[in-house]
Order: C-alpha cells, then sequence, then structure tokens
C-alpha cells in the first residue's frame, strides 16, 4: 500500500514541482501499528487507520492534507495531533481551497469532520467541496501535462504511471488506498458522499443564541464555546481514548474558517492595542492541548492580513506546529509582472515542527508558487530563469 | 575573529569523538563543563530569534539528569513523549527518571486541558487559565517549590535542584504581563538558585522587529539577571541547508559591575538527527 501511495503522490508530485525534493523519501516498508501521538507513549499499538501513514522520518501518524503537493512539501503529510495554519490571502481567493481540500480528503478517507465557521454555514461549506478527480479524469489531466514536457522521456513516464497507478476507484462511495488525492474544484463532491460521512458543524450565530452561562475567563466566548464543542465531540466520539465506551479507529479532522474574524467576537482585526488580546493565542493553546491529546488535526484559516499587532501574528506562529502563507497576486503589482504570468500567487512555508526529533523535515526550495490551472491547484518552484 | 579565545577553538578542533549516546560533547566543550563539573547557584537565559533555539531545551534537560541533578521541567510548548522521545536519542530516559523522582515534570499542554474544562479542588499550576484577569504565577512557583525542595528524610539523593522552562513566553501568550513573569523568575531564582545552590534555565524568543513590547520587556530584564546567555540567530543571509544558525554565547556576572568585559564566543551551528555540531563562523564543513 505504502508503494502504490508513492508513486501516486511521486508521479503527480513530478508533474507539479519542477525541483522535486524528496520524493523518493517514502520506502515500501510498511511498519506495523504505527505509533499515534495521540496515545501515551506506552499505550497499545493502533491498527492502521484509514487515510494515515507513517512518516519515514520518526513513526510520526500523518494525514493528508488533500494537496499533494503540499504534502511533500511538508515532509509527507500533516501530523496527527498537530495544527496546520494557513495564512490568509488578501481576499480570501485561494485560502478557501486549501481548507475545502482538507475536509474533502477527509471525506474521502471516511474520517470524521468537524467544520466551524462565523460566517458561512459549515452544512454549506460541506456542499460546496470540490469532487474527488477519478482515475481516468486523473490520467487525462496529467497525460496533457506531460506531452507539454520534453517529448522524449515523457513515453516512459507516461507507461510508468499508468502501470502502477491502483485499480480503477468506483463512483461514490469512493473507496481508496491511496494517501493524498486529487480534487477538481470547477464540480461538486456528490452528495451520496456527504450524507454517508459523520461531520459536526460548528456556526456561530446558531450557537451564540442559546444562552447558556458560559464561565468568563478571559477567552471571547465565541472560543470558549468552540473549544468547549471541540472538546466534547472528543471525549463523546472516543477520539482521546478516554471513555471506555468508545473505542474510536478513527481521526477527527477540524477545520476552523477565518479564525479571528470581528465575527468571533475578538477585536484583534479591528485596532492594534486590542482589549482581548490574549484570547487567540490561549484559545490556540487549549485547542492545541486537545489535539496532542487526541487522534486528531487540524486545519485554521486565519486572516493575519487583518491582523495590525505584529507581535500577535508572531505569538500565533510560534503556537501553531505547521505555518503555511498564501500570497495571491491578485490586485498588485505583481499580477502584471511577466515573471509571475503563470501564476496566481505565492505560497510561504513560514513554519515546519520539529516533532520528536531535533531537525524537521525542511524542503530545500523555498521560492513556491502556486496556480489554479485546469481545475487543479499546483505548487511549482518559481522558474524565474526560463 | 572578534572575541575568539584561542585555546578554546584548538579544544573544538581536536574535536571530542561525539558519542551519540552523549548530550551535544560538542556544545559542553564550548561552555567549558561536564556533567561531573556542573556551575551551582547560576541562571542560564536560551534566547532564539529567527529560528528555533530547542535543541539546546534538549541538552540542558539531558546534561542535569546526566550530572544527577534533581529537574523540574516546566515543560509548556510540547507535550511529554515530544521531549521523552528526543532525550532517547541523547541517552536518557524521561519516563525512567520521573519514575525514580530525579525528574518533576509539568506537561503543560495536557495540564491546560484538565484545568481549563474542569475545576480543580487545589490550586493548579497553571490556574491562571481559567482566571478572567491577569493574575499572578504564585501556583506556578509554589509548584515548582515543592517539587525542588530536597525531601525531609535528610538524605540527599540528588546533586542539585534545577529549574527548565520552556518557554517563559508561551506565558505571555496566554494573559501573564511582563511584570507577573519576571516576578516569578525572581521567586524562583530566590529558591532554586540562592536558598536551595541550584541552576535555572529557561527559553525566550526573541520576536526581533514584531514589536512585541511585553517580550522585550521580559528579554532585557532577564539577560540582565543571567549568568550564562545561549542565543541562537538565524543566519541573515537566509536558509542554509547546512548552516543552521548561529549560536552566541555569553558569560555574564550579573552581580559584579563590570569593570572588564564580558566573554562572548560566536558560533555556527548544523542541526543533526542526534548531535549539534558547532564551528566557527564560516568554517562549515560543507564549505571547507
Amino acid at each position: 500500500m505504502a508503494a502504490v501511495a508513492t508513486c501516486g503522490a511521486g508521479a503527480g508530485g513530478t508533474e507539479s514541482m519542477a525541483a522535486a525534493t524528496s520524493k523518493s523519501n517514502v520506502t515500501s516498508f510498511q511498519r506495523r501499528g504505527p505509533r499515534a501521538r495521540g496515545t501515551d507513549s506506552g499505550g497499545p499499538r493502533l491498527v492502521s487507520i484509514a487515510g494515515t501513514r507513517p512518516s519515514v522520518r520518526n513513526g510520526q501518524l500523518l494525514v493528508s492534507t488533500g494537496l499533494p503537493a503540499l504534502d511533500q512539501l511538508l515532509g509527507g503529510g500533516l501530523a496527527v495531533g498537530t495544527v496546520l495554519l494557513v495564512e490568509e490571502d488578501k481576499y480570501s481567493i485561494y485560502s478557501p481551497l486549501l481548507f475545502k481540500y482538507f475536509l474533502a480528503e477527509g471525506i474521502i478517507n471516511g474520517h470524521t469532520l468537524l467544520v466551524a465557521s462565523a460566517k458561512e454555514d459549515p452544512a454549506d461549506i460541506l456542499q460546496e467541496l470540490p469532487a474527488p478527480l477519478l482515475d481516468d479524469s486523473c490520467k487525462k489531466e496529467f497525460d496533457e501535462d506531460v506531452c507539454n514536457k520534453k517529448p522524449e522521456s515523457d513515453i516512459k513516464m507516461k507507461i510508468a504511471w499508468r502501470y502502477q497507478l491502483s485499480p480503477k476507484m468506483e463512483v461514490g462511495p469512493v473507496t481508496s488506498s491511496r494517501f493524498g488525492h486529487y480534487y477538481d474544484v470547477s464540480k461538486r463532491i456528490p452528495r451520496e458522499l456527504i450524507e454517508t460521512s459523520k461531520w459536526h458543524g460548528f456556526f456561530l450565530p446558531e450557537k451564540m443564541s442559546s444562552a447558556d452561562k458560559v464561565e468568563c475567563c478571559s477567552l471571547t466566548p465565541g472560543y470558549m464555546k468552540l473549544l468547549h464543542f471541540i472538546q466534547n465531540i472528543i471525549y463523546e466520539e472516543g477520539f482521546d481514548g478516554s471513555n471506555p465506551q468508545k473505542k474510536q479507529r478513527n481521526i477527527l479532522r477540524i477545520g476552523i474558517q477565518s479564525l479571528g474574524l470581528p465575527l468571533w467576537g475578538d477585536d484583534v482585526c479591528c485596532s492594534e492595542n486590542c482589549d482581548s488580546s490574549h484570547s487567540l493565542s490561549k484559545f490556540l493553546y487549549i485547542l492545541r492541548g486537545l489535539l496532542r491529546t487526541s487522534l486528531s488535526a487540524c486545519i485554521i484559516t486565519m486572516p493575519t492580513h487583518l491582523i495590525q499587532n505584529k507581535a500577535i501574528i508572531a505569538r500565533v506562529t510560534n503556537l501553531s506546529d505547521t505555518v503555511v502563507a498564501l500570497e495571491s497576486f491578485v490586485g498588485s503589482e505583481r499580477e502584471t509582472n511577466p515573471l509571475y504570468k503563470d501564476y496566481h500567487g505565492l505560497i510561504h512555508i513560514r513554519q515546519i515542527p520539529r516533532l520528536n526529533n531535533l531537525i524537521c523535515d525542511e524542503s530545500d526550495v523555498k521560492d513556491l508558487a502556486f496556480k489554479l490551472k485546469r481545475k487543479l491547484f499546483t505548487i511549482e518552484d518559481k522558474v524565474l530563469y526560463k | 575573529m572578534k572575541g575568539m579565545h584561542l585555546p578554546d577553538i584548538r579544544m573544538l578542533l581536536q574535536g571530542a569523538s561525539p558519542r551519540s549516546s552523549e548530550m551535544f560533547p560538542e556544545l559542553n566543550n564550548l561552555l567549558n563543563t561536564t556533567p561531573d563539573k556542573a556551575e551551582q547557584g547560576k541562571l542560564t537565559l536560551l534566547c532564539d530569534a529567527r529560528t528555533d533555539g530547542s535543541f539546546l531545551v534538549h541538552h540542558f534537560l539531558s546534561f542535569y539528569l546526566k550530572a544527577n541533578c534533581k529537574v523540574c521541567f516546566v515543560a509548556l510548548l510540547q507535550s511529554f513523549s515530544h521531549y521523552n522521545i528526543v532525550a532517547q536519542k541523547l541517552g536518557v530516559s524521561l519516563a525512567a527518571a520521573r519514575e525514580r523522582g530525579q525528574l518533576v515534570f509539568l506537561e503543560g499542554l495536557k495540564s491546560s486541558v484538565d484545568v481549563f474544562f474542569q475545576a480543580q479542588e487545589d490550586p493548579h499550576p497553571l490556574q491562571f487559565l481559567r482566571e478572567a484577569s491577569a493574575g499572578n504565577l504564585q501556583p506556578l512557583y509554589e509548584f515548582v517549590r515543592e517539587a525542588l525542595t530536597p525531601a525531609d528524610n535528610g538524605e540527599a539523593a540528588w546533586r542539585c535542584p534545577v529549574l527548565l522552562v520552556d518557554d517563559l513566553s508561551v506565558l505571555l501568550s496566554l494573559g501573564m504581563g511582563a511584570v507577573a513573569v519576571l516576578d516569578f523568575v525572581h521567586y524562583c531564582r530566590a529558591t532554586v538558585c540562592c536558598e536551595l545552590k541550584g541552576n535555572m534555565v529557561a527559553l525566550v524568543h526573541d520576536s526581533g522587529d514584531a514589536e512585541d513590547e511585553e517580550n522585550n520587556t521580559l528579554l532585557i530584564g532577564l539577560s540582565h539577571q543571567s549568568h550564562l546567555i545561549l542565543r541562537t540567530e538565524g543566519l541573515a543571509t537566509g536558509f542554509c541547508k547546512d548552516v543552521h544558525g548561529q549560536l552566541r554565547i555569553l558569560w555574564r556576572r550579573p552581580s559584579q559591575s563590570t569593570a572588564r568585559r564580558d566573554r562572548s564566543l560566536t558560533f555556527q551551528y548544523k542541526i543533526q538527527d542526534k548531535n549539534v555540531s558547532f564551528f566557527a563562523r564560516g568554517m562549515s564543513p560543507a564549505i571547507l
């Protein structure tokens, strides 16, 4: 299974990444029962969970972000028990895509979802998830790409790609043993997939209307409610292993959209000297505590371009594990710059965690640009000199 | 090169054969210390700017455990298993140290969840997480004092107590003011360094140009009180695969007026799987 996953991610990756970095890191050696971070060091070994794989470097359990190119940049995927912070691009055009890829990947793998938002109803967010690319159309997309490049070697590449591809996926319920899938943003995910999946929604306006007395403790009420909601789901569904009735063998994918907006009741985006300046960082700390002690992974998008107090951004970065920033060219002078004409924006990998290790999987390639091309979001090394 | 002291370089170039079971032997050489002759009554400040200085925390943790000291580790940033797995690479088992009472470990992330979601009967070291307004860190100080004060049975089981904090900047993010954190450090120093003749090591991030007033206050305040400052910085020229950063070591005498200049050394380093190698600036093995 790991071998197929490698080829899938690797071959697709070479298309997208001109400077293919550590694509051959994953070996076909599959450890039995990877140790998950969520369990105690002496706890029972877990059976392999769908949609996860152990990291080559330290056996850390990884899940896919839904974007195989990003998985490779992060050293194989997102570690279970960690937070992926996405700094939104200026007009929030591309960050929702990363958010949706993450959630869609969860549905395809059968993970439980928890979607939190202050501005959009989670049910609507789920309806708009992109459809997974099935094998046939996936092959067609990449064949087109390959043809556009060097003529000689791609005949061999085409054959290798087809030969090693796993058996055809069926139309919905999509069962797949691959790690990381490709999505077509122009199509919506089939409704049957959403209906058969397990998800929990937290829509702030609904939750705030119920007049529960929330204990005041310097967190804005919106954040308090969200933390309690998340903790409740983790405990009730047994993701932290503490509930004796529930033996959970699944991952909880948490997605929090646009954290920090004034809609959450936080004024961190409004003024430089805000009253609740610690609310956001405290929320992140407690959230990370919840994640570290459970089988979950979280994506948070945050409009950091609106936060005027740079100290808060620094603190938020230090309290997150993986931090990725999107910078779109829309409305900037780079839009007309001929160097960037093929791309829609830049993607900065600001921070990669060092988990269980002194070193981390830092990619050698630092100048990365992304583009949304033919319905696919690709990340490439900026080739400035053609 | 400014500040280079010749005998130290010779020691470095002779090179202790890095047994990967030790903590960072090269760093021990640079600091001119070994677990057998660790000093006492000192405050060491670890500081990182534009980079991750956590390898220093791992170094001191395994160093003092090997030196047979009783260690109280206030670990706010990562989980116990993270520190344990790295410590095992450096030849120390935190789980075993905890079993035999040598290590008192406060796992911030896990404890914060406990104290936040459930009212506790006894004052919890992280009690401030439940408070509405900025309080003080007295419960945390009490926890440290209780952990490191030797038991009344009179036998000196361990060499000297050591308080290790990773890291103090997190306390600022959680709503504590710089003054409250400085008070906490002051009380801990009075107890751990002066009364119990032990050592204290704390990490503070340098936020650089992020204009974090509170953090700057904390950093400057601690710098003046420290005997030893280890400052890691990312390279000004950006990311480099072979040189991960620069380490500046500054020996200070906080109590005496400094008629003579504090001694300082600067090295560059590369972090590997089980070791950190140090070399003089511009002398990375990759370039030579």
